[in-house]
């Protein structure tokens, strides 16, 4: 972060030429894909964006339902006649590339998307490792990444639009709601974690948060990913929280991680009925389906976007997804965010009336929208004010809404309570501030 | 205290026996660099997913609780006769070329991945349906007709029935099971009847039931083939050619038949494999490469072509794991000078105990390559 103000000068003077270049793949685009493609024929033109996430490999069963979100956003503007930008209607179309799971092939397809095809935006990412990947290609370029993933947060680009929470918005208001109003309040907590950024920094946040509220952590531990072997960990959970009689639980595995975790530690005992509560930063409807409630029943969730939110919005959207791809599939979180994150872009990009970069950047900024969520809105550090939900899994799956907070969170890219980024924010609306400054 | 860290070691043991004892048959005694293995304990999983699934259907309902038992044989039977195909097919060509048979069975695990992810299991298990027919019924025929020279129609008819049987099992089981019927990348899950979940409390100290389980299907393997290849005619038989093969040759062995026999019993023993992990975690088409870098690390560690080394093995990671994972050292002697303690803290996480375990094997290995039980004797690779 020493080198900051250096950077923020190259970007200065990177994205006076990169603008230029940018308008000019643009106008190619636009004109190249017109036409063929339009069936419609009501259409003054077509705007192609990129989709990047994971169709193969691990993360393709998570990332995959974030395909089909966006797709089902995109094909919901069209069907409202599309974007319009300086009184021509825009009809959207898409390319779709798979990132394989594989960080690096996603900072490829990001250069291919951004300088072949000469999209204006992309939505893309899910797991931090893939973000990280792509933001140092998306600044040099100065293109545009919506990022749509609950995050560890500590980083705040100006190329990158964050429209899942920052951990003020999942893990904060979870840590406070299971150290004192939870049935384990005031007992000790244990975290664990998938061997990866995104839990240890979010556990080393919760550490802080409980330092200062005055709870105990007695333990922490970190599954390679891959590895289902939790026995060493049981047995950790056990003696530390044991004498106790339970505890809470922090957990932030990842993936089938959960299955076997979950399978093993209601064998062993540690279930809510003996006083254990796993509090859950990575399990929503989908995982939820997939591992099966009657190991979860009595745990928790922390979430912007639950199914079962009881609004037209809510249920519009839980619908209109499963008309589209069959009355099994459940909507949850991330794809909420995939789905906001459309819209967001739809309406900056009228506003700002080009799809150039950074009128689009500076249009977003504000932007409000009615998410089924609720109302959220662009915030200055390129993040989303949007409400915090607290879950309890119900038996036949899904989250029992218990506590929602009075409207919206704003969102924190830098952590107050992480010591190194303690006292900071983000403001990219105003140069002198930019990606970290002191408050 | 000591009971529940024993038990804990045996159980992350037991889970690696399970998984390494097919391979070190096929690595050990045949010296095959299966990078399948892995894939062949998936077939075993998804095997157990799919009986659960049957299992489920009016018809068999009342029998739900025992299909954990039943999938032990269909899973060593599907991964058995996959694996027969696959020595049948691509290994035998490549016998004395190890680094040509890694590379082909590591395409093999890609292709079987990939299998599962894109065909709908109910055709997958028509698929099996049909190579168990095709492969078996030829050798009903009495040796009369097989020495005609018209046996070559009789194999070919019988694959025409084989792929017939597939196709209407396939049909069958995608009507009647729906979740089966459609194609899906996504993990599956085996749930335990209910007997097998909970815990029971020996001793004054609780173990789960499905460890319990996994324990026991361990060593009735161990049993079962320590006793099939010391006491049977044909473990004989394997046990010589591994030794000498063209001294079993010229004797009268069919050499051919002991490697498909070995191949099929140590594919067999990755799908029983398949079905302990089931328990344990979720199923996917990634599950079996977890454990294929565990299994040849207690195959090495436990000295080639050895069971009783591959059982020291793997029962020794086991406990290692657990006491260094959990941090148990420190529970035993718990004043203990600080940098020592601090030491041992820093590595009684899962990973790093993981890190700490290779660098002991690595630095054991340096003493004794060959590993702890090495075979004796004159051999004819040696």
């Amino acid at each position: 972060m020493g080198q900051l103000p250096n950077l923020n000068e190259f970007m200065r003077i990177s994205r006076r030429i990169l603008a230029g270049l940018a308008t000019a793949s643009l106008a190619v685009s636009v004109t190249s894909c017109g036409g063929g493609s339009d069936t419609s024929g009501s259409f003054d033109d077509t705007v192609t964006v990129g989709i990047l996430h994971s169709l193969s490999g691990t993360m393709a069963i998570s990332e995959s339902t974030l395909v089909d979100t966006e797709k089902m956003a995109i094909a919901e503007i069209n069907a409202a006649g599309g974007v319009t930008v300086g009184g021509k209607s825009y009809k959207i179309d898409y390319i779709v590339e798979d990132g394989a799971s594989d960080w690096p092939t996603f900072a490829e397809k990001s250069k291919k998307l951004i300088d072949q095809d000469g999209v204006p935006v992309v939505f893309g990412g899910w797991t931090s490792a893939s973000r990280k990947a792509m933001l140092p290609v998306y600044e040099s370029k100065d293109a545009f990444l919506y990022y749509p993933i609950q995050y560890e947060a500590q980083e705040c680009s100006n190329n990158i639009f964050y429209t899942g929470a920052s951990p003020n918005q999942q893990s904060e208001p979870a840590t406070d709601f299971m150290y004192k109003r939870s049935p384990a309040a005031g007992k000790p907590f244990f975290l664990v974690g998938s061997d990866y950024v995104f839990p240890r920094t979010s556990n080393t946040i919760t550490k802080e948060q409980l330092k200062s509220l005055g709870g105990k952590v007695v333990g922490e531990d970190y599954l390679p990913l891959g590895n289902t072997e939790v026995a060493p960990i049981i047995s950790k959970i056990k003696k530390a929280l044991a004498p106790s009689g339970g505890g809470v639980i922090i957990n932030t595995l990842n993936g089938d991680q959960n299955v076997a975790f979950f399978k093993q530690i209601q064998d062993a005992g540690i279930t809510p009925s003996n006083g254990y509560y796993v509090m859950n930063y990575s399990i929503a409807e989908e995982e939820i389906s997939t591992i099966g409630p009657e190991f979860l029943e009595g745990h928790y969730g922390a979430w912007n976007y639950m199914m079962s939110i009881d609004t037209p919005e809510s249920k519009k959207f839980a619908a209109d997804f499963k008309a589209l791809y069959g009355s099994d599939r459940v909507v949850a979180d991330p794809q909420e965010s995939a789905y906001n994150m459309v819209y967001l872009w739809k309406q900056a990009v009228e506003d700002a009336g080009t799809f150039e970069n950074s009128a689009v950047r500076e249009a977003l900024v504000g932007q409000t929208f009615d998410a089924p969520q609720g109302p959220v809105e662009v915030m200055p550090n390129h993040h989303l004010a949007q409400t915090v939900r607290i879950g309890l899994i119900k038996p036949e799956g899904g989250f029992e809404i218990l506590e929602e907070t009075d409207g919206v969170v704003y969102p924190q890219a830098w952590n107050q309570f992480e010591p190194s980024s303690k006292g900071y924010a983000c403001d990219w609306t105003d140069p002198s501030k930019g990606e970290r400054y002191k408050l | 205290m000591l009971l529940d860290s024993l038990f804990n070691g045996v159980a992350i043991g037991s889970v690696l026996l399970v998984a390494a004892l097919g391979l070190a048959i096929v690595f050990g005694l045949m010296g095959v660099i299966n990078l399948a293995h892995g894939e062949l304990m998936m077939l075993g999983a998804y095997t157990t997913y799919v009986t659960q699934l049957i299992f489920k259907l009016p018809l068999l309902k009342p029998y739900y609780n025992a299909y954990v038992i039943v999938s032990i044989f269909f899973a060593f039977i599907v991964s058995g006769v996959v694996g027969i195909l696959l020595e049948k097919t691509v290994i035998r060509k490549l016998y004395g070329s190890p680094l040509e048979t890694l590379l082909a069975t590591w395409g093999v695990s890609l292709i079987l991945q990939q299998f599962v992810r894109s065909v709908p299991l109910a055709y997958g298990t028509g698929l099996v349906i049909s190579l168990i027919i095709g492969l078996f019924l030829p050798s009903v025929f009495s040796s009369k007709i097989k020495e005609s020279i018209k046996f070559k129609y009789v194999k070919f008819s019988s694959w025409i029935f084989a792929a017939l049987a597939g196709v209407l099992s396939g049909n069958l089981i995608s009507s009647s099971v729906s979740k089966l019927s459609r194609a899906s990348a996504r993990n599956v899950d085996v749930t335990a009847p209910a007997w097998m979940r909970g815990q029971v409390e020996i001793l004054g100290t609780t173990f789960p039931k499905t460890r319990l389980m996994i324990i026991i299907i361990t060593l009735i393997s161990v049993i079962a083939i320590t006793l099939f290849l010391n006491q049977s005619a044909w473990g004989m038989r394997i046990r010589a050619v591994t030794q000498n093969r063209e001294m079993s040759d010229c004797l009268g062995i069919s050499t051919e038949k002991v490697d498909v026999l070995t191949f099929g019993i140590g594919s067999g023993l990755a799908g029983v494999a398949g079905v302990a992990v089931s328990l344990l975690g979720s199923v996917g088409p990634n599950v079996g490469g977890n454990y294929i870098v565990g299994c040849f690390m207690v195959v090495v560690l436990g000295g080639v072509g050895n069971l009783l080394g591959t059982i020291f093995a793997s029962f020794g990671i086991g406990i290692m794991t657990d006491l260094i994972g959990a941090g148990r050292l420190l529970s035993i002697w718990p004043d203990m000078p600080l940098p020592l303690s601090n030491t041992i803290n820093f590595f009684a996480t899962t990973s790093m105990a993981r890190v700490m375990i290779f660098a002991l094997i690595v630095i054991f290995l340096q003493f004794k390559p060959t590993g702890l039980f090495p075979q004796k004797g004159r051999m004819v690779e040696s």
